[in-house]
């Protein structure tokens, strides 16, 4: 599903990535932990084709992220579901307009957009609020905006920066038992995050990231290939 | 394509200011490029009027046999660059004189010998009033043994040759830095627009909507703003040829508005600008992120 062999990344000020090695198995759920300047947006970046490593192999659902081309990146994109801390909503579409623009975008039949955009509204308690602007909406709300459009195209993996970096503590729990309930389904998860607390609420696999190394890994000792 | 249709309308429902700051834009850049077309246009016209009036008058020998002159009056009608051949004979040409020239009426009055010769007045076809042709044709009419002189004006056409390349070069720099500085400022507005909806391009890519599916709704949207740009224009160009129109005189004629081809010619440049301003804005962006 993921796997990264001896990945490098630089940048013009300094190294991010050091020989990260690593793999992901399909429907897992992988916590990238770690200080600010880890390496953790990094590894988010490469999975979904945003940054392409310096050296190394970077290897997301078939697709070879270094030899990437321009005409990849869409179709990498639409098997992957991406959210981030600051949610990027669109403030002018409502919560139902926002999803449906992940459709609508990516070529989606018209007269099934409506039926699958109130699925994944449903599935993540929104359907309630489909016509709520993001303005109208608590962080824990748009989140959930955040991670039904990042469902609507069903990816098979799910790459979560720090979602619940902006919200309080019950919308980071709300978001996070979300993010459970998409992996139970099958999907791969992989979530960066610095709140440990959420962390050690779970026996999910955790790979710890210090000045662009993998420190530590608590699923090291499964074999490559495992799908647990 | 409905999608397509879509999003650019909706672009300029959800940012009227925007769409209409920047329909205004255009509109006055391709105004004043308009502008500049309606004072070219107009001073050619003034150009043609006078050029209307350039000809060549070949005076005969007295007692020159009417056929000989019928004969000749055909053959130069023939010539490419000619227009007309009107014969004036010697008392057609004393009348005129007696009513032309009024200082010199008594003179002419008491007259027993006509002393005035018949000629040939020959208008030469537009686009052969220049001094190399009205020369050309002058020299040629030399060759008849019958004519005696030949007069058109060599100065005054030189002149007004000049006058015209000076015209149609600076008329060509003017025009090319007015447009280039309508092209520039419609630039500028319509990457404001892209800047403004970077966020959407940015989900756009996120979710995985391809190049060509992110460029369609902004290439439309531009084609609209520079279509409707062309439109303001071209009514701020009728309004100003309105109020002038009335008080400006030129030659024996008043001023004239732009030709419907011009007019549409004008509409597609502010097309052709939205469309390939969005273009490079659009694909600038897209490189940039």
């Amino acid at each position: 599903m993921i796997r990264l062999s001896q990945v490098f990344k630089d940048y013009p000020k300094g190294v991010a990535l050091k020989n990260v090695s690593l793999h992901i198995a399909k429907g897992e759920f992988v916590f990238l932990t770690g200080h600010s300047g880890a390496g953790k947006s990094t590894i988010l970046k490469l999975l979904f084709g945003e940054l392409r490593p310096t050296s190394g192999d970077v290897r997301v659902s078939g697709f070879s992220i270094t030899d990437l081309t321009p005409a990849d990146v869409p179709r990498l994109r639409r098997r992957l579901g991406v959210v981030f801390q600051d949610f990027r909503l669109l403030d002018d579409r409502t919560a139902e307009e926002n999803v449906a623009f992940a459709l609508e975008v990516t070529g989606a039949r018209p007269d099934g957009v409506p039926s699958r955009v109130m699925r994944v509204l449903t599935q993540v308690g929104l359907a309630a609020k489909a016509h709520a602007y993001p303005q109208e909406l608590s962080g824990g709300e748009q989140q959930r905006v955040a991670i039904a459009r990042a469902l609507v195209n069903d990816p098979t993996i799910l790459i979560a920066d720090e979602p619940t970096g902006n919200l309080d503590e019950r919308a980071t729990r709300g978001v996070f038992q979300l993010l459970r309930e998409i992996n139970t389904g099958g999907t791969c998860v992989v979530m960066a995050t610095h709140d440990l607390d959420l962390v050690k609420q779970t026996t999910y696999r955790t790979v710890e990231l210090r000045e662009g190394a993998v420190v530590f890994d608590s699923g090291a000792d499964e074999s490559p290939g495992d799908d647990a | 394509m409905r999608l397509l249709v879509r999003e650019a309308f909706l672009a300029f429902r959800r940012a009227p200011l925007l769409s209409t700051l920047s329909i205004t834009t255009i509109g006055f850049s391709l105004y004043a490029v308009g502008l500049f077309a309606l004072v070219a246009v107009n001073l050619r016209q003034a150009l043609r009027l006078v050029e209307e009036r350039v000809e060549v008058v070949a005076y005969l020998l007295h007692g020159t046999p009417p056929e000989a002159i019928a004969q000749a009056s055909q053959d130069i009608a023939a010539f490419p660059e000619v227009a007309r051949v009107t014969f004036v004979s010697e008392d057609e040409a004393l009348k005129r004189a007696r009513a032309e020239l009024v200082e010199f009426r008594d003179a002419y009055r008491d007259l027993a010998v006509n002393p005035l010769p018949a000629s040939l007045e020959i208008q030469l076809k537009d686009g052969f009033r220049d001094a190399e042709n009205t020369a050309a044709v002058a020299d040629r009419l030399r060759g008849y043994g019958f004519i005696d002189d030949v007069r058109y004006g060599r100065e005054w056409i030189e002149k007004l040759d000049r006058l015209r390349n000076i015209a149609g070069l600076v008329g060509f720099i003017i025009g090319l830095a007015f447009a280039a500085v309508a092209v520039v400022i419609i630039g500028v507005t319509i990457r404001i627009t892209v800047l403004q909806r970077a966020r959407e391009i940015a989900v756009m890519r996120l979710v995985g909507a391809t190049h060509g599916f992110i460029r369609g709704p902004f290439l439309l949207e531009g084609a609209i703003k520079g279509l409707l740009g062309g439109l303001v224009a071209v009514g701020l160009c009728y309004a100003t040829y309105l109020l002038f129109r009335g008080q400006v005189q030129l030659a024996t004629s008043g001023i004239v508005f732009l030709l419907p081809e011009q007019v549409t010619l004008g509409v597609l440049f502010g097309i052709a600008i939205g469309f390939f301003g969005s273009l490079v804005s659009v694909e600038r962006h897209l490189r940039d992120v």
